[in-house]
């Protein structure tokens, strides 16, 4: 018998016995089974305008910066000025098409993470430039996936991330966005999806919040036409 | 009494009257009740939430081989290596083996209670392979080499004073006082582990049958980058961590925070489902997943305890114990401390030597109360002390329970005992506390009320015969 077979069958003797549904403990009448969450969870906007703001509210609750731009222009400026005031010297970030404009105006060093890195070289960047997947409104939360965020590392390596993202990325809740994704990937899932909601955190010494434990110090979501 | 008894009894009478442990605990725990129930109450409905949450929990568990199956079988269509281990031997053997397999010089580690559970690293140190914890709590009580003092919060019985000595003995870094100081202590060494490590390890908090995923919660970033830079990444995983479809996960992310650790949404939830594919820029070459039974399915044959199997391993149940904030997270001797430990510990070590912790409630049912998928914390420890009587009938305990029954069913000797006591407490309190009290287990703390002088019928006969 493989390993396999002996768990699968310690499960189905174990289950010969069943257990009440939870429905229908204390003696309550049977509720049927709500298939969805958001009866219950807390509300997601209605409009796009209404969505925006709860997502601003939510990420800034987060620690995270937040900011929607007019323009492409608008924001390539508003990372110039996250470029000096951090001193950057050296970006890393993935081919994209907002990506590619915002860094091609920046002109600082560059490591592209598509074909591969060097983890030294991606470990010593200022800022990391990323997109994403969606937005959640409901959380603050970015989500982002390999193929959209330059793999795995790019996201949590350097101490300054910076998303781009547009509007018609915003998701009204985590539903909706797990939704999207599912439509979009299909059976053809990427290795790896993350939601994001705020720059990296500890609590671990006190209970006192910390920023910056092991990933990014500072996150940055910048909203774009 | 047993071995483990024992030291639980000595452990947490010595915390118990440790007031500096205490006003440590409580202060760490306000913050976290303000904000859960800050959290909470942005839910439409918590409790509609919680329903959910235990009917979706009861059908994954209730059909746990079907969603396995589901699991392994698509997880295993995008290259990932699944490992059948029906106890924790096999576990530590496999993973032992795939780090002599890759020659592994570093091995880095997210926090991962399964893997406490079955003692990987002192199995992975006793074959020469050096471990590092990543997690800063994790870390910490790594570096005391001592067990996590809580699911959720490994280090939260350490001051920062105690921290700073600590990194200053071990580390050498100059002291401070400072949380953020400390952190970055941490983040530096870390940093270069992370890009040294040639194998991650971590746990997970769930696995998604429908698109065989895992789901890593966590607030640090320390297990995206265990599972983004060395070559392969190795996932413990519990076999009950099943849940059957992604979109679950939009109900279980938030309420997991929230019970958690208090917070909206914890800052990373991260899903992998396989190692890195064609295309992508990084990730490990080869992901392992290590389905754990360990007596998990032992658990589950006991249905009317299966619910047990529903933890989401929150923490929340510990966080409101009356017990677990007086004895404290050690105190328990197990892997899984406070009220769901106490459940669990007896299914997974062995009824008899861990029935003590049946008795380590004082059954106020705040962690069922609590707990965020509905287990029935509190009837389960009752269920596991008449399990353990059964099993074992306790005789002097029997003998008595029916002097008591017999006391308090005939009034004539009930009136004789009132008699009795009235006369024997002036004595007792001569031999309080000492060897030769037989009550001294009790009085050597407390102080035992005076009994009236006259007992209530006596006044009433008084009463009416003036």
């Amino acid at each position: 018998m493989t390993n396999r077979e002996i768990i699968l069958g310690r499960i189905s003797e174990a289950l010969k016995v069943a257990a009440p549904h939870p429905a229908l403990q204390d003696n309550a009448a049977p509720v049927p089974v709500v298939s969805s969450p958001e009866k219950w969870l807390p509300p997601a906007g209605a409009t796009l305008e209404e969505q925006v703001e709860l997502f601003r509210q939510n990420a800034e609750a987060l620690m995270a910066e937040f900011r929607a731009c007019a323009t492409v222009s608008e924001a390539i400026q508003y990372v110039k000025t996250l470029a000096a005031a951090g001193g950057w010297k050296k970006i890393g970030r993935h081919r994209g098409e907002l990506t590619d404009s915002v860094a091609h105006e920046l002109g600082l060093a560059e490591v592209q993470t598509d074909r591969g890195y060097a983890v030294d070289d991606l470990e010593s960047c200022d800022a990391a430039l990323t997109e994403c997947e969606a937005l959640v409104a409901q959380t603050g939360s970015v989500l982002v996936s390999a193929p959209s965020a330059g793999g795995r590392a790019l996201s949590v390596l350097p101490p300054h991330h910076v998303v781009l993202a547009r509007r018609n990325q915003m998701e009204p809740d985590l539903t909706a966005a797990l939704q999207r994704v599912q439509q979009k990937f299909q059976n053809k899932f990427p290795s790896f999806l993350s939601f994001i909601s705020g720059p990296s955190r500890t609590g671990d010494i006190e209970r006192i919040l910390v920023l910056g434990a092991h990933g990014p110090k500072k996150l940055t979501i910048l909203l774009l036409p | 009494m047993n071995v483990y008894a024992k030291e639980f009894n000595a452990s947490a009478c010595r915390y118990t009257a440790d007031l500096r442990h205490r006003d440590l605990i409580q202060k760490a725990l306000a913050g976290y009740y303000a904000k859960r129930d800050e959290f909470k109450g942005r839910f439409q409905s918590w409790s509609g939430a919680r329903d959910l949450a235990a009917e979706i929990k009861w059908e994954a568990v209730n059909h746990l081989d079907r969603y396995l199956d589901e699991f392994v079988s698509r997880l295993e269509a995008r290259g990932a290596k699944v490992f059948w281990a029906p106890g924790a031997q096999e576990a530590q053997d496999y993973i032992v083996g795939v780090a002599r397999q890759h020659k592994v010089r570093a091995i880095i580690k997210s926090k991962s209670m399964t893997a406490e559970e079955i003692h990987l690293n002192e199995a992975l140190e006793k074959k020469g392979f050096e471990v590092a914890e990543s997690d800063l709590g994790e870390y910490i009580v790594q570096l005391r080499k001592e067990p996590p003092y809580h699911l959720v919060f490994p280090a939260m019985h350490l001051t920062r004073q105690q921290i700073s000595d600590l990194f200053h003995d071990k580390l050498n870094s100059e002291p401070t006082n400072n949380p953020e100081d400390l952190t970055m202590i941490a983040r530096r060494i870390m940093r270069r582990k992370y890009c040294e490590a040639d194998m991650g390890i971590s746990g997970a908090n769930f696995a998604i049958a429908e698109t065989g995923m895992i789901s890593i919660t966590e607030n640090e970033g320390n297990a995206r980058l265990t599972t983004s830079l060395p070559k392969v990444h190795v996932a413990l995983v519990g076999i009950e961590k099943v849940l059957p479809k992604l979109s679950d996960l939009a109900l279980f992310l938030p309420m997991l925070a929230t019970a958690g650790a208090g917070q909206s949404i914890t800052c990373y939830n991260t899903l992998y489902g396989g190692p890195r594919q064609p295309g992508e820029p990084d990730g490990p070459e080869e992901f392992h997943v290590v389905l754990l039974d360990n007596h998990r399915t032992e658990l589950l044959a006991d249905a009317e305890q299966r619910d047990a199997l529903h933890c989401i391993r929150c923490g929340a149940c510990l966080n409101v114990c009356p017990i677990f904030k007086n004895v404290g997270g050690h105190s328990y001797g197990t892997t899984y401390q406070g009220p769901i430990g106490s459940v669990i510990t007896p299914h997974l070590r062995g009824l008899q030597d861990w029935k003590h912790l049946s008795q380590a409630s004082s059954l106020c049912g705040a962690c069922t109360e609590t707990c965020p998928v509905k287990i029935n914390l509190h009837h389960h420890l009752l269920h596991n002390r008449r399990n353990a009587v059964r099993a074992r009938p306790a005789f002097l305990e029997k003998l008595i329970q029916s002097g008591f029954v017999l006391l308090m069913r005939r009034p004539a000797f009930y009136q004789l005992a009132a008699r009795v006591g009235r006369i024997a407490q002036p004595l007792q309190r001569l031999i309080r506390g000492t060897f030769f009290d037989p009550l001294r287990a009790w009085t050597k703390t407390r102080s035992f009320p005076p009994l009236a002088k006259k007992s209530f019928r006596e006044l009433w006969r008084e009463r009416k015969t003036p």
